[in-house]
């Protein structure tokens, strides 16, 4: 046999670990929240926000306070300039945010103000990307609609697939779309809207006893809030890459809560003692925890090299499924299961099962 | 052992048709005389690994009901006067109606059959105004409008396509989006601000009448006779500055260039550059008469609302040509060339979306993608070996196997590659070897509850697919809303990411197992495995 690093005969309590793990989790969701609340809401990039921005490379050393003071003369307004990937590429982001001035014109004024302190050809525009409001609305809407429709067919397949209740499913997605439309017909803001209905999505699977739905949902929530709230923390903007890089992070903690959830059902089928439901799920979880860290150590192996070496384009898409993956392995051990024991097992088995 | 023969059978015809597909797009390949042999598919590389520019347009409806309105109802003026039946000029409301004064009442009735015979028009209202005048209030129906809008459409494409391939880029693509929008992307090309300009230019094209006789002073202040208008006229310098200076002309147009039929740059003495434009036979005439008319006077250019020069007719000009002056730098007076041999757009297009990458840029972008995927999958591959010993063996050729799919997919599929999409590859490398992780654990764990190899590789690899097919179902539900709503560099993500579970479903579970079973077959019931 090769190496191992989980011993087969591994019996760690995480169950026990759950009012250590829930606090934990709640500290760090809250902390994201209080930090989105504190900076009004997600920082949009221009592909949301609308706005535009420049990317240049410069030949040689130059101060950032130097390139700021250049930029700051043109009176653009919401100027930010910032360095880009690594120190030594000697790349810069400058950015604006929408305005009346046509993109000719700013780049005009942006080539005229760093002709000052760079000189005429001293630096090259790699990257100029200009996002009109109109436009930046549609792909915000569009952006969260794809989270939206996510997690309700994800809740819907989970409900389906583990515990044979497609009809509970049904009506979980028919009220869903129902409630989610009447609350639109108010004209709510897109975002509060999704905000909503997760919240519906989590008490209807409650209401409905979806359990290994809930534990599911629960935990992709928590994993999408927290890397939501670490890149809140650090300041970093939403696009539409970041969007894909929530999806795949949706996608990856799913996967990894489904393996330990298929155990778990196939654990629960061989014993159906409903008492020992609670060491069940401790059976499970060890049985899979080999594969759980291993998958995560190569995947996380690979979006570390992707953080490093991959460039400034990829570098923050690379962050959020760093921090995604990393969230999303520990939920899977910490935070839906212990959701499952919380519920008691579904009870589903044959009698229920095919309605 | 049939079937495990018809299983690598499988294989092998698999892995031909992917090596067929995918080498093509190893550019060394495509220029070997094996590259006639093979499909000419390749993987596209999207604007940001290749450079170029993506714009999207919006087009301006408003602007062209306005338009269209207002010509309706001039149509209409004259159809009526025609019959003897007087008008006043039309006004347009909204963009959806117009408003018509007739003079006299008693002609009521006549009107209405006019409106009803010639006109799309339908009557909201008619109201006497009691001095003798009828009020008429007139509306387009929503069908018109949408055939409007589909025309208007079409013919915006049509145009911008025309100027694009006079331009010479190479594989353009112009597309129609929902919400009035057009998408255009121009791989390679580096002068954004040359490309909107050509692209974006109405190239409205008139020629006015100058009013000489009216008072600027008072014009600017509003004070306007009848049937002029304010517009501006642009004088280019020697120095290169140029300067603005008010003109009053004439407001309706004495001619369009609806009739152009085409449009060169041409030198003067002193090699300045000036457009020179010929005119079809009826617009030839139409200037003919034109210029015969109004010897001595002052005819204006107006190109998109702005007057490019007011010269003096100094005699009448037959032979259908005119030209465009205007001190143009040689690039200027060949866009302009271009714009007007091509037509003028249907109404005003705004840029509502522009991305331009630098082809440098692009080329970096790859050369990290590729560095980062290169060592996260040596990283990869090492440590599988080192933790599962021959079945890691396994996995890291069936990995390998994955990748080229992935690269003949998107190459059958004419998929385009993005940097997200590299970034997808990257991903799949390392969440590809779950599913072998998934089933050697099991393997493990079989063989620790005493089950022989054979045994334990059987139950292993059936317990493992089902597990694997549900946590992939919900990967692949996110790859295919991401696509639903993603656009460009996202959807290229989406689709990497799908073909790449795909492919790693099949090479995990189908191609691994037969090295497993011809492993088994050669060796005795009791014989060891490494795993």
């Amino acid at each position: 046999m090769g190496l191992q690093i989980i011993k087969p005969d591994t019996r760690i309590d995480f169950i026990g670990f759950r009012k250590i793990a829930f606090i934990l989790s709640a500290v760090l969701v809250l902390a994201g929240l209080g930090s989105l609340l504190a900076k009004g809401g997600p920082q949009y990039g221009i592909d949301f926000a609308g706005g535009m921005i420049v990317q240049i490379k410069v030949q040689e050393d130059i101060e950032l306070s130097q390139l700021k003071g250049a930029l700051e003369q043109t009176e653009l307004p919401g100027l930010v300039v910032q360095t880009l990937g690594m120190a030594d590429d000697h790349e810069y982001l400058i950015r604006t945010s929408s305005s009346d001035i046509p993109s000719q014109q700013v780049r005009t004024m942006l080539a005229d103000a760093l002709a000052g302190p760079l000189g005429e050809g001293g630096y090259q525009i790699q990257r100029l990307e200009m996002v009109g409001p109109k436009v930046g609305a549609d792909l915000r809407a569009h952006a969260l609609e794809a989270l939206f429709y996510a997690v309700l067919i994800i809740a819907v397949y989970i409900s389906g697939r583990f515990e044979q209740r497609w009809t509970a499913a049904a009506i979980m997605a028919a009220a869903l779309g129902g409630s989610i439309y009447g609350i639109g017909l108010f004209g709510v803001d897109m975002g509060w809207l999704i905000v909503m209905a997760m919240l519906i999505t989590v008490a209807l699977c409650w209401y409905l006893k979806l359990n290994y739905a809930l534990g599911a949902v629960v935990a992709l929530i928590h994993d999408v809030t927290i890397t939501v709230g670490v890149f809140s923390i650090l300041g970093k903007e939403f696009d539409l890459t970041i969007i894909a890089a929530l999806l795949t992070i949706i996608g990856y903690s799913l996967n990894d809560t489904i393996i330990v959830f298929d155990r778990i059902r196939e654990n629960t089928r061989a014993q159906q003692d409903p008492r020992r439901f609670r060491s069940i799920i401790n059976e499970s979880i060890n049985q899979t925890l080999s594969r759980t860290l291993m998958t995560s150590l190569t995947t996380l192996m690979v979006v570390a090299c992707l953080f490093v070496l991959g460039g400034s384009v990829i570098h923050d898409f690379a962050l959020a499924l760093l921090i995604g993956i990393g969230v999303g392995t520990y939920s899977s051990i910490f935070v839906a299961s212990p959701i499952l024991l919380g519920f008691g097992p579904s009870i589903v088995a044959e009698g229920e099962g095919q309605a | 052992m049939q079937s495990l023969r018809l299983r690598i059978f499988v294989t092998l015809a698999v892995l031909v048709l992917g090596l067929a597909y995918m080498l093509p797009s190893i550019p060394s390949v495509k220029q070997s005389p094996l590259g006639t042999l093979l499909p000419e598919d390749t993987v596209s590389l999207g604007l940001d690994l290749k450079g170029g520019i993506h714009l999207t347009l919006g087009v301006d409806m408003d602007t062209a009901m306005h338009n269209n309105l207002s010509r309706l109802g001039d149509d209409l003026r004259a159809t009526a006067r025609d019959e003897d039946i007087f008008v006043l000029r039309p006004n347009v409301l909204s963009s959806s109606r117009l408003e018509v004064v007739l003079i006299k009442s008693e002609q009521k009735s006549d009107f209405d059959s006019v409106i009803e015979k010639y006109s799309p028009f339908t009557i909201e209202e008619a109201r006497n105004m009691g001095d003798g005048k009828v009020r008429y209030l007139l509306s387009v129906s929503p069908q018109y409008r949408d055939e409007l809008t589909r025309l208007t459409m079409d013919q915006a494409i049509k145009t911008i396509r025309n100027r694009i391939d006079q331009f010479g880029v190479a594989e353009p693509d112009i597309r129609r989006q929902q919400d009035n929008r057009i998408q255009v992307q121009l791989p390679g090309l580096q002068d954004p601000e040359r490309a909107i300009n050509i692209v974006g230019q109405t190239a409205h094209l008139e020629f006015k009448m100058v009013d000489d006789s009216a008072d600027i002073e008072k014009a600017l202040v509003g004070v306007l006779a009848p049937g002029r208008e304010l517009s501006t006229l642009i004088t280019t310098h020697p120095g290169g500055g140029q300067s603005e200076s008010p003109i009053v002309l004439r407001r309706d147009a004495v001619l369009t260039g609806e009739y152009i039929t085409d449009a060169r740059v041409q030198l003067d003495q002193w090699n300045k550059p000036y457009v020179a434009i010929s005119f079809n036979t009826r617009g030839g005439t139409i200037f003919a008469n034109l210029t015969g008319e109004n010897v001595n006077k002052r005819m204006a250019i107006v190109l998109d609302g702005k007057v490019h020069s007011a010269p003096v007719i100094q005699e009448r000009i037959s032979g259908g040509k005119a030209s465009i002056t205007g001190n143009f730098t040689n690039e200027e007076a060949r866009d302009l060339a271009v714009v007007l041999r091509a037509g003028s757009l249907p109404a005003p297009v705004v840029i509502m979306e522009q991305r331009t990458v630098g082809p440098s840029l692009g080329q970096e972008s790859i050369d990290k993608g590729i560095t980062a995927a290169l060592v996260g999958m040596a990283l990869v591959l090492a440590f599988m070996i080192i933790y599962y010993g021959f079945a890691g063996l396994v996995a890291d050729i069936v990995l390998c196997l994955n990748i080229m799919l992935i690269m003949s997919g998107l190459a059958l599929f004419g998929a385009t590659l993005t940097l997200p999409g590299i970034a997808g590859i990257i991903l799949t490398i390392g969440m590809a070897v779950d599913a072998n992780v998934i089933i050697f654990e099991r393997i493990r764990e079989e063989m620790r509850r005493g089950l022989t190899v054979r045994a334990a590789i059987a139950e292993g690899y059936e317990r493992a697919t089902l597990t694997i097919l549900d946590a992939n179902v919900t990967t692949v539900i996110a790859a295919i809303i991401l696509y639903q709503f993603g656009t460009g560099p996202v959807r290229g993500f989406a689709v990497t990411l799908t073909l790449g579970i795909l492919s790693s479903m099949f090479t995990a579970i189908f191609v691994s197992r037969i090295f497993f079973d011809l492993y088994t077959k050669s060796r005795s019931e009791s014989a060891k495995l490494s795993i």
